[in-house]
């Protein structure tokens, strides 16, 4: 959970809904790979949802939330709504064109699709030369 | 009281330590203060991200430093 302290690209929380369908294990696969290159990093929505006291203070205290869930359902949206957190980017993978579906064999474009979405919308926030993310805003330790 | 602070030891989490126990000087409340700098005991807190601040197993702040104000808020009985 932790690694480096105030490391670059902490900034960014992203939650992913991790459903049973294809856009909610498109939610979750994207969340791994976007962490994996630099941009923010994956946590875990279940222990939010679980009203873990660790969790929840912590979505509180992040500066930025990127919120993916697969469908309209809302899962991800629910949670944070009871954990009291109401200031994130959201994202629904449905309303980006996907039809959601239960094979669980991930689309290679749609997947792109959703990091592609993500990456947009939190660019200037991540690290420095992490992937499609051109730009970053504040620094890191001071 | 038992207080952590969660934090590897970068400059803020010093920063956060130093703060903190100045709070409890301050308020003339008796606590201990521990700052915790193994990474997998930190993880067990669930936290994000560091420094944080937990009083009695309660996490009160995550991944900034806190002002002082807050801190004196928290240990207020």
């Amino acid at each position: 959970m932790v690694q480096d302290c105030c490391a670059c690209g902490d900034n960014i929380m992203i939650l992913a809904c991790s459903g049973g369908s294809n856009v909610g294990q498109l939610s979750n696969q994207a969340a791994v790979e976007l962490t994996q290159e630099g941009c923010g990093k994956m946590y875990c929505l279940a222990g939010i949802g679980g009203q873990l006291k660790g969790f929840v203070q912590s979505a509180r205290d992040v500066p930025m939330i990127a919120a993916i869930d697969g469908c309209s359902v809302g899962c991800a949206k629910a949670i944070l709504k009871n954990a009291g957190v109401d200031d994130y980017r959201y994202f629904v993978l449905t309303d980006l064109g996907i039809e959601k579906n239960k094979n669980l064999s991930l689309n290679a474009e749609e997947l792109r699709k959703v990091k592609d979405a993500v990456r947009a919308t939190c660019a200037g926030q991540a690290a420095p030369g992490a992937a499609g993310i051109p730009t970053v805003k504040g620094g890191c330790c001071g | 009281m038992d207080i952590k602070v969660l934090g590897p030891g970068c400059s803020k989490c010093q920063q956060t330590e130093k703060i903190v126990k100045e709070a409890v000087a301050e308020s003339g409340v008796s606590a201990t203060v521990e700052k915790v700098t193994d990474t997998l005991k930190i993880a067990e807190y669930g936290v994000f991200g560091t420094p944080s601040v937990v009083i009695d197993g309660e996490v009160k702040s995550v991944g900034k430093i806190p002002t002082k104000e807050d801190v004196k808020k928290w240990i207020k009985k």
